[in-house]
């Protein structure tokens, strides 16, 4: 009992401390990225190739004044940023990021609670975030936030339809809600037959991944979906009347949403921690599922220095015409193919 | 059950205080300075004009309720999805007509022009 209280502590703080790394690096790696894809060399002052850019973003931002503007809801005025924050972050609850490991002889899982409902609960948590979101655009009191609070709820729970309707396929498929067992099902050899390829469900499930990341980057209100920032015209959105850290915990909650999506896209569509050589070295397979977020978050910041902002009603007419037909399609065309 | 949800809360609860701290952080360490100019909401630089307390166009309810009735028809998709190979061809026949009777209501929308913003 006190060893796996110990274990769990040890978990949840390593876990806190990978995902503000990620968020941090991310916004440089971002920077950076975006930088080169415009020939030009973004940061790269603090610390070698401005490896340092991030701690000197925080320590900045954390003594930056604090303005709390004369018209607010004081109380949801505070309480937004912790709501978005701390579902971004609650996400991590759930998801396996390594093999299961003996230290010092004793049993480690990596994952910090193997939830028999994991699927359903990663969804449910992701949408808390909403609440952050409209809450801090209704307690400012600017007119651009609450423009963008409006267009982004309505733009989340209409690709939420979608994000939710995109995964069932997998499920038909796996039969399973627990994303432990959904690893290891796609640790088989491909359809049980093909031995040289793994059963990931991005093999059975083509569309239904396309689907899930299109869903995802919507609901992290990602370029080309970032309404609700659309700098050029809201100026900033829901956080136009935060600052100081109050506006880094939005920002930092943007980009553990975009981990968490990258993390739950790699576990059920691309294997999760699963890749060669685990038996000898079962280490590697934290390396792996890094690896694999990685390349998800290396696609959202390509796409952000691609394509130009999607107009409004061009948004919610793809989300509902195009998208939920062609996932409840997917559904309806994997249910038939595992049954007969 | 208490292995299971005791590192969700403990995770919960790391979240919570990390946000308190910072908050409490930038209110304490910034600086502080009282002009009264600063404190209106950001509108370009002029005076703020109105109020924010409007209504919002009705559109944007019809989209909370459309997605309230279309998510729970994806949540009922959920346990039939666990359940899909067990019900076997029973359940396929059965959730085609509850597919039907969503895609009637869909087009209904549709038709209506509940989703067409201009």
């Amino acid at each position: 009992m006190l060893e796996m209280i110990l274990f769990a502590s040890i978990k949840v703080v390593v876990v806190v401390a990978a995902v503000l790394t990620g968020c941090a690096y991310s916004t440089l790696l971002e920077r950076k990225v975006v930088g080169h894809m415009q020939h030009r060399m973004g940061p790269n002052t603090a610390g070698p190739y401005g490896l340092l850019t991030p701690l000197a973003d925080g320590l900045k931002l954390i003594f930056k004044e604090e303005i709390k503007p004369a018209n607010i809801e004081p109380i949801t005025y505070m309480l937004a940023p912790m709501i978005s924050f701390v579902p971004a972050i609650l996400t991590f609850a759930v998801i396996p990021f390594g093999k299961d490991n003996t230290f010092f002889g004793h049993d480690f899982t990596l994952v910090l609670s193997d939830l028999n409902v994991g699927v359903l609960f990663v969804f449910a948590v992701t949408s808390l975030g909403i609440y952050g979101i409209v809450l801090a655009g209704w307690s400012s009191g600017s007119k651009y936030s609450i423009m963008g609070a409006v267009r982004s709820s309505a733009q989340m729970i209409s690709y939420e339809v979608g994000y939710g309707l995109s995964i069932v396929g997998v499920l038909i498929i796996a039969n399973t809600l627990s994303l432990r067992e959904l690893v290891e099902l796609q640790m088989l050899p491909l359809w049980g037959t093909v031995s040289f390829l793994p059963n990931w469900f991005i093999f059975s499930q083509p569309l239904g991944f396309i689907l899930f990341l299109t869903c995802a980057i919507a609901e992290t209100n990602r370029a080309p979906f970032d309404m609700p920032e659309a700098e050029s015209e809201l100026v900033a959105g829901y956080h136009t009347e935060y600052s100081s850290m109050k506006f880094s915990m939005f920002f930092i909650a943007e980009y553990a949403n975009m981990i968490a999506v990258s993390a739950v896209g790699a576990t059920i569509f691309l294997g999760g921690w699963h890749g060669p050589f685990l038996d000898t070295m079962p280490m590697l397979s934290v390396l792996y599922f890094v690896l694999k977020v990685f390349c998800f978050m290396f696609f959202y910041i390509w796409l952000r220095a691609t394509f130009p902002r999607f107009r409004y009603d061009q948004l919610m007419a793809f989300g509902w015409k195009v998208l939920f037909p062609l996932a409840l399609l997917n559904t309806i065309v994997t249910a038939f193919f595992v049954i007969l | 059950m208490f292995e299971t949800f005791f590192p969700i809360l403990l995770l919960m609860a790391v979240g919570v205080f990390l946000s308190v701290v910072f908050i409490f952080l930038s209110a304490k360490i910034g600086r502080k300075t009282k002009l009264a100019k600063k404190f209106e909401p950001y509108e370009c630089g002029v005076e703020p004009v109105g109020t924010t307390k409007e209504p919002v166009q009705v559109k944007f309810f019809l989209v909370a309720i459309l997605f309230i009735l279309f998510d729970i028809e994806v949540i009922f998709l959920y346990p039939y999805a666990v359940m899909a190979r067990e019900l076997g061809m029973f359940g396929l026949i059965e959730i085609c007509v509850f597919v039907v009777i969503l895609l009637v209501g869909y087009f209904y929308v549709l038709g209506r022009g509940a989703l067409k913003w201009d």
